[in-house]
């Protein structure tokens, strides 16, 4: 199919690419960069693909296949850039563009239809991968399981993610999960908790802490039903139109109930739920009821820094802490302060902030499954830096950044002297909630 | 067509043994742009940190008459680094190991790839300063700024890259390694050939290592915003403080164009209804820097100067440096494309060409933004424009020619910092005359008798006219 010049600019939006001047000064702070050193892996460079595709200097578009594959979606070349270039919208329809012409082989296209459109947006399968992991830690088949180095076999590396899964949540716990929980004292504000899929299936309880700290700190917390998958594993990987069935099924579900704020405590799903008013722009059906999720939504550290912080926490004396950032919390959210001002706000803590510490673990949603050696050149920047510290709690905002990050520690040996948590994990800690 | 042949490339592999060759078309793509205009494609990009590679690399490009192209971060905005004939890129950005900084000799050993940030921090840490500091130093190699002779605000009191180099490593167009200069600051034995390769834009050889001389880092800073309600008076104010025996570490302008467009992109309380605001940075011991200030404001308002701001605190002397900054991001909102000129004149004629961009800019019709090191003549004229409009870029092209025109009236030159590259090698014959760039070409012969070495800068060919369109 021969398409013209125009249809190819308006699909891949090289009007955006011209706001990039080539200045570089996005080079040092994309991790892919910094780990390969070379052009085709950095931002200008993959804006400057897209923008030769748009010129039409670029007709072969599995040109671009490899580079856009390896970019991490961290968008911290956004943040960076002084021109304001839309990268990551810019990623987004490229990602899209090719994979409306690409020929998945057979097995890949089914598990790819399986995934995105069965697995994540679905409250079964999710529960079934939930109670996989809570049998096979609970029945001492794990640590079968890992002595015998099976695990190691298992295709996609999964073996080394299983390594770093933990503290299941049995079946019953988590059907028996509460749909309210009422402020404790006096009430400031009434929020929707947004559960996401991954962090329900398998870090269930941090989704119950962070309801139990909403209410500590004022919030009269709804768990609202048929609410699914914020769609950011989709629009990330060029599956838009499904992205967009799911932001609509949760704008739909939300606007049930009339509160303040819907709260997340996932960076990447908050970044997703951030940018509904985007992803519906051109839906004249959707596009005010996109914009008005779009301003309830928050970070739950942003909630619990309007409630006034929380109160009495204290720290373990013992230990050093230190923050990894979440990536689209920052770049995309950019919620930067609050995690660190509640991190401070524990009497006697001991912080240490990591150097670089905004830039990516590797993690990237399921880069790290995906490209995995390329994720693990990161992940070994990160860890490099995280060591410098010597923290023994790495505190991270995102299940993905929690899996990432655990396996750091595994894969650094370090797994007795550190660990890694989620925030609302230790926020629960210091306020002495289990 | 390709002049790297198939059995070329295998030449190469066999050559390097510690680096990678690149030749898919995405990366052959993401090597063939910089931070001016075009898309060139080499046939080939190499990466290697080893010299002895790289210079087997130039041998054989040399018997093989293949073009190279020393490249840094490409953030040339001249077209410095372009492969415009084809042929190999060396990208040196990763041959970066080398880093010393020698306290008891106040120099610095570096490698080319080295980002020039990075060897600011390492003379700081040991209260040192190396001085020149292009506004692209947190993404730009110090090959790149050795190669193009770059230049920041610092080139005021400072001067600029060459003033602080004095020994390097340079491969020959033919191959060979060989080392200019040394160690000491003196040194006066034969041709000052460091010099030479200084600025000559990756044409002479390639950099592979480089002694530079520091500085011990001045005690204290003071800063003044002094705003005016005339362009030209800003531009006396400029004259007047640099003749009255203050040096000055910076002095930065903004005109209206430029303070709109930042409060635009930014509001940071800057005066809209201006037609120019300077920025005087004094740098030095904290008791002369008392005196120095007061004068500086004084001399201000004596010509002219609506108000003068002195700031209390590191706080709020960052907010106003910030102003500064923003003018690159903030101009570039009001449309995309940005023609960054660099051409400088006499300190005495800052009015003088003040007056004739403001010609220019009415004559053409263009949206141009001047704003810059005002204090060592080298203005910023940047004009603002969409390159999809072709008439627009056809005004602009005479423009840009208006503006080489003036500076060199006046006295000046076409560049200040940026370098000739492709861009303004129309131009040279009118600034150098025929024998003064028929010297330079005689050099560039001597030392690459084959052409191979970043081939199509510096130098028109026939009936080179500037595109932009
Ligand atoms: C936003 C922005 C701001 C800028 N501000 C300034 C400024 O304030 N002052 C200023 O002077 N410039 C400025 N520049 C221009 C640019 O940053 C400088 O020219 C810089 O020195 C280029 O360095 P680079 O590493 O990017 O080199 P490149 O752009 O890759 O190359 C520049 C030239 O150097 C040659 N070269 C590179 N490495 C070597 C080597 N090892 N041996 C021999 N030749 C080599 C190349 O062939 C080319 O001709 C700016 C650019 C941008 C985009
Ligand atoms: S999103 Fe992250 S990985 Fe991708 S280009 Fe930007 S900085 Fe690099
Ligand atoms: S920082 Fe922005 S303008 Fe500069 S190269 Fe990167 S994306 Fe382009």
């Amino acid at each position: 199919m021969k398409e013209s010049l125009e249809e190819l600019r308006e699909e891949f939006q090289y009007n955006k690419t011209n706001s990039c001047v080539q200045c570089g000064y996005c080079l040092p702070v994309c991790p892919t960069y910094v780990t390969t050193r070379i052009e085709t892996h950095s931002p200008r460079g993959r804006i400057n693909l897209v923008k030769m595709v748009g010129e039409g200097k670029i007709t072969d578009l599995s040109v671009l296949e490899e580079p856009l594959d390896l970019c991490l979606g961290c968008r911290a070349c956004e943040t960076a850039c002084p021109t304001g270039v839309e990268y990551g919208s810019i990623l987004e329809s490229a990602r899209a563009a090719l994979v409306k012409r690409k020929k998945f082989k057979a097995p890949v296209r089914l598990l790819r239809k399986t995934m995105f459109q069965n697995v994540f947006p679905s409250k079964t399968a999710m529960n079934v991968i939930g109670n996989t992991f809570w049998l096979y830690e609970k029945s001492g088949l794990q640590k079968a399981m890992r002595k015998t180095g099976i695990m190691k076999k298992l295709p996609y590396h999964l073996g080394e993610f299983e390594a770093t899964m933990s503290q299941a949540v049995s079946p019953a716990e988590r059907k028996q999960a509460p749909s309210k929980a009422k402020a404790k004292g006096e009430k400031k504000y009434t929020v929707a908790f947004f559960t996401g899929c991954i962090m329900d299936a398998m870090f269930h309880r941090i989704n119950r802490l962070s309801v139990q700290l909403l209410a500590e700190a004022g919030c009269d917390v709804i768990v609202i039903p048929n609410q699914t998958c914020c769609g950011a594993l989709h629009a990330h990987s060029g599956e838009i139109e499904e992205a967009k069935r799911l932001a609509k099924q949760n704008i739909a579900a939300f606007e049930q109930e009339n509160v303040d704020f819907i709260v997340n405590n996932a960076g990447g799903c908050g970044a997703m739920l951030h940018e509904y008013d985007h992803l519906l722009a051109d839906d004249p059906e959707w596009a005010d009821r996109a914009a008005a999720f779009t301003a309830k939504s928050r970070d739950i550290s942003q909630v619990l820094v309007a409630c006034g912080g929380l109160p009495n926490l204290r720290s373990n004396p013992e230990e050093r802490v230190t923050y990894q950032p979440s990536c689209h919390m920052t770049n995309v959210q950019k919620v930067t302060e609050e995690p660190l001002n509640l991190l401070k706000s524990i009497s006697g803590i001991n912080f240490v902030e990591m150097e670089q510490a905004n830039m990516c673990c590797g993690s990237a949603g399921i880069y790290n499954i995906i490209n995995y050696d390329a994720s693990m050149d990161i992940l070994d920047e990160k860890m490099k830096h995280t060591k410098a510290t010597g923290a023994s709690v790495v505190i991270t905002t995102n299940p993905g950044c929690l899996i990432q990050m655990k396996l750091g520690i595994e894969r650094e040996k370090l797994s007795d002297s550190v660990r890694a948590l989620h925030l609302v994990e230790y926020l629960a800690e210091a306020a002495g909630i289990s | 067509m390709k002049v790297v042949t198939p059995s070329h490339i295998e030449e190469i592999k066999s050559i390097v043994k510690t680096g990678k060759v690149l030749t898919d078309e995405s990366d052959r793509f993401s090597y063939s742009f910089d931070g001016s205009f075009g898309t060139f494609l080499p046939d080939v990009v190499i990466q290697t940190k080893s010299v002895e590679e790289l210079a087997s690399l130039v041998k054989l490009a040399n018997r093989e008459k293949i073009p190279v192209y020393p490249r840094g971060q490409a953030t040339s905005l001249s077209g410095g680094p372009l492969p415009v004939k084809g042929g190999m890129v060396l990208d040196l950005s990763v041959l970066d190991d080398v880093l010393e900084i020698h306290e008891e000799d106040l120099i610095a050993v570096v490698s080319p790839g080295v980002l020039t940030a990075d060897i600011h921090k390492a003379a700081e840490k040991k209260g040192l300063m190396y001085p020149p500091d292009p506004s692209s130093s947190h993404v730009s190699t110090i090959g790149g700024n050795l190669a193009e002779n770059s230049g920041g605000p610092r080139g005021l009191k400072y001067g600029v890259t060459k003033d602080y180099v004095i020994g390097l490593e340079v491969i020959t167009p033919e191959g060979e390694i060989i080392h200019t200069g040394g160690r000491t600051v003196k040194n006066v034995t034969g041709y000052d050939l460091t010099k030479l390769i200084v600025g000559s834009e990756g044409t002479l050889g390639i950099i592979t290592k480089a002694i530079l001389r520091l500085l011990p880092k001045p005690p204290a800073s003071e800063t003044i915003m002094a705003v005016f309600d005339s362009l030209v008076d800003a531009g006396s104010a400029i004259s007047k403080i640099l003749s009255s025996g203050i040096l000055p570490a910076k002095m930065e302008l903004m005109d209206q164009a430029s303070i709109v467009a930042v409060e635009n992109y930014e509001p940071l309380g800057l005066p809209v209804d201006a037609e120019a605001i300077i920025l005087i940075e004094l740098d030095g011991h904290p008791l002369a820097l008392k005196d120095e200030i007061k004068q500086a404001a004084e001399l201000c308002y004596l010509v002219g100067a609506r108000a003068v701001r002195i700031p209390k605190n590191e706080a709020e002397k960052a907010e106003i440096w910030k102003a500064r900054k923003l003018v690159s991001p903030a101009i570039v909102r009001i449309k995309p494309t940005k023609i960054s000129e660099d051409a400088t004149v006499p300190r005495s004629k800052i009015p003088q060409m003040c007056a004739r961009l403001q010609e220019i800019r009415d004559k053409y019709n263009i949206h141009l933004v001047v704003f810059g090191h005002a204090g060592d003549g080298n203005l910023h004229p940047n004009i603002i424009c969409d390159k999809n409009d072709i008439e627009e870029m056809r005004r602009v092209e005479q423009a840009v020619a208006e503006i080489f025109t003036a500076a060199v009236e006046l006295g000046g030159t076409l560049s200040g910092e940026h370098g000739i590259g492709t861009m303004k090698a129309p131009f040279m014959e009118m600034e150098l005359g025929p024998v003064g760039l028929d010297m330079m070409k005689r050099i560039k012969k001597v030392w690459d008798p084959n052409n191979i070495m970043n081939p199509g800068k510096i130098f028109p060919e026939k009936g080179q006219k500037l595109e932009l369109s």
